[in-house]
């Protein structure tokens, strides 16, 4: 781009901001060890892979949380309300309707992002907090409608027999196929994520999440920014709960309880909250930690609550921010300038 | 020529209390005004004012012979009336160079869709953001801190950060409020000289400092204001002998 040929090594390594070994490698590890983790269950499959498959399908939730809560440091509690409508447009109009999978999905997407307009453009210019106890209530309205709403959604029987992944024809019905698509979708929306965040958008949410007066000193829009955000977090918010329900073939009102808000919240912030690699690699972390301690069998759960509270204490910025502290420390035998 | 910014009659009331009583004033393009002022006169609530942080109580608010009285902040901004803050307010996750990107806000374009394609006129737009940007770092002398967290720059350091920002927007009229506080002398000489830089190429400066060398050696015009009210207006030398003004500052 900008820098010249003639930069030699010796001074890009200096450079704060700019490229160096261990800058690289700094920001190459959390995708490492995502990449590992998957690795690790496309090879071994079974319960490790749909264990993974989850963790996956989170990812993109987060992800989209993210948008919202780490870049534009905004809070909502009702993000599983979009993935409900996501899941069950996906569920109701594949089985019941017979409809393609994709048109299902977009048609769940357009619910979910109408939805959050209508909640989000009178709540998100108020001041304050208004927008974090309205998406609280509609989290738990969508749950009672999901339960209530027996004609469409079958209540606590849930819905079952939804056709797996699949595009025109080919469809995804082992494990590791999966995966594989899964793993796509993960990689399309962080791709989607960091170039949101380098761009102008992603200016504009940085500067609201600084200071929304300092924003709107410098003309930025704030209540349509916040909006904008909103609807982003909503769209990856359905698109994860349509995923879902085609993996797991069955839906059910608990899968979007309070439970899902409080695993992604722990995803996110055990990840690092406003990184790109957090939500993945906090989803993936979360997801798999559980398993791993179930030899200590009754103490699977404390030993769960103990390795993440060890983890918040000494990576309060969330995995992915522990990588970018290793990479903003100056180097021991260098000068800085 | 029309003025840049004419204030009339503004008024602010609070409760019984009032902080801006009726005070009228001119800013000429490519002139620095300076509003002074004993603390507590009333003079960065009559910024507020101008800059649509708070609606007046009575008066207008004129921007290049526009009425723009009731106008949001982001709305006077767009018109080209940019601020700074008193208490600096920056974008502390922010590297130095990002904060000043994000001044450009309303003098670049593109929303989501070219933020996910990122066709060929975003990268250059984007190249050309960030060149723009070092190159309004190394103005204000901050060149050297481009890519440090804002949060790690000095007090000092911070204000000039808080100036280069507001000129990526581009103003046509620079509000700064009390922008060579916690300055040391070194950083407040180079601000005067970019002061009178910024008016000479073209941009109308109005700002409220108490550095009163500051304000003697860059401002063309004086506004005093005492107790909500203005109380003199004129060149530097005539303000300085203005026995009203000195009955303020001394009595």
């Amino acid at each position: 781009m900008t820098s010249s040929p003639s930069t030699t090594l010796r001074e890009a390594a200096r450079a704060p901001g700019r490229v160096s070994l261990r800058g690289l490698a700094a920001r190459a590890a959390p995708w490492l060890i995502a990449a590992c983790v998957v690795g690790y269950a496309l090879v071994v499959g079974g319960y490790a892979a749909t264990v993974v498959a989850f963790a996956l399908i989170y990812a993109i939730f987060v992800s989209g949380l993210n948008v919202f809560m780490g870049l534009t440091a905004q809070v909502s509690f009702g993000q599983s309300a979009f993935a409900a409508i996501g899941g069950y447009a996906s569920a109701v109009l594949t089985t019941e309707y017979e409809w393609g999978l994709l048109p299902a999905m977009g048609a769940g997407l357009a619910g979910a992002l109408a939805f959050a307009f209508v909640v989000g453009y009178p709540t998100l210019r108020l001041k304050g907090h208004y927008l974090s106890m309205a998406t609280l209530a509609i989290g738990m309205i969508t749950y009672e409608v999901a339960v209530q709403w027996d004609s469409v959604t079958q209540g606590y029987l849930g819905i079952s027999g939804i056709p797996p992944l699949g595009i025109a024809g080919y469809e995804a019905t082992s494990d590791r196929q999966i995966l594989v698509v899964l793993s796509l979708c993960v990689v399309a929306t962080v791709l989607a994520v960091a170039r949101i965040r380098r761009s102008r958008v992603g200016r504009a949410f940085a500067g609201l999440a600084g200071s929304e007066e300092a924003a709107r000193a410098l003309g930025i829009n704030v209540a349509r920014y916040k909006l904008l955000s909103f609807l982003l977090s909503a769209g990856f918010g359905s698109l994860s709960g349509s995923l879902f329900v085609h993996v797991v073939g069955y839906v059910s009102p608990e899968v979007f309880s309070l439970h899902m808000v409080i695993l992604s919240f722990t995803m996110l912030y055990v990840g690092g909250i406003g990184t790109i690699a957090g939500p993945v690699v906090g989803a993936l972390v979360v997801s798999v930690l559980p398993e791993t301690f179930r030899a200590f069998r009754d103490y699977q759960d404390l030993a769960y609550g103990a390795a993440l509270i060890l983890l918040l204490i000494f990576a309060p910025r969330g995995l992915a921010g522990l990588f970018t502290a290793i990479e903003d420390r100056p180097a021991k035998n260098g000068r800085s300038s | 020529m029309t003025a840049c910014l004419k204030v009339e009659g503004a008024t602010k009331t609070f409760g019984g209390l009032t902080a801006v009583n009726a005070v009228s004033f001119e800013v000429k393009p490519r002139s620095v005004t300076a509003i002074i002022g004993p603390n507590g006169a009333g003079k960065t609530t009559l910024f507020n004012l101008i800059s649509g942080a708070l609606p007046l109580s009575d008066g207008r608010v004129l921007f290049e012979g526009v009425d723009v009285t009731a106008e949001e902040p982001e709305a006077k901004a767009a018109r080209g009336l940019i601020r700074t803050f008193q208490l600096v307010k920056l974008f502390p996750e922010l590297s130095a160079v990002e904060n000043v990107k994000v001044g450009f806000h309303l003098r670049s374009r593109g929303g989501l869709l070219s933020a996910l394609l990122r066709p060929r006129w975003v990268r250059q737009m984007e190249a050309e953001i960030d060149d723009r940007a070092r190159a309004l770092l190394d103005l204000v002398g901050l060149g050297a801190a481009a890519d440090r967290p804002a949060s790690a720059l000095s007090y000092g350091q911070g204000r000039l950060l808080e100036v280069a920002r507001a000129l990526a927007a581009g103003p046509k009229l620079l509000l700064l409020d009390e922008p060579a506080a916690g300055l040391n002398a070194d950083e407040s000489a180079r601000l005067a000289s970019l002061i009178r830089r910024i008016a000479e190429d073209g941009t109308a400066v109005l700002l409220i400092e108490h550095d009163m060398h500051l304000v003697m050696n860059t401002a063309d015009d004086i506004v005093v204001v005492d107790f909500g009210k203005k109380i003199a207006q004129g060149a530097p030398d005539r303000i300085r002998e203005d026995p009203a003004v000195i009955a303020a500052y001394l009595g």
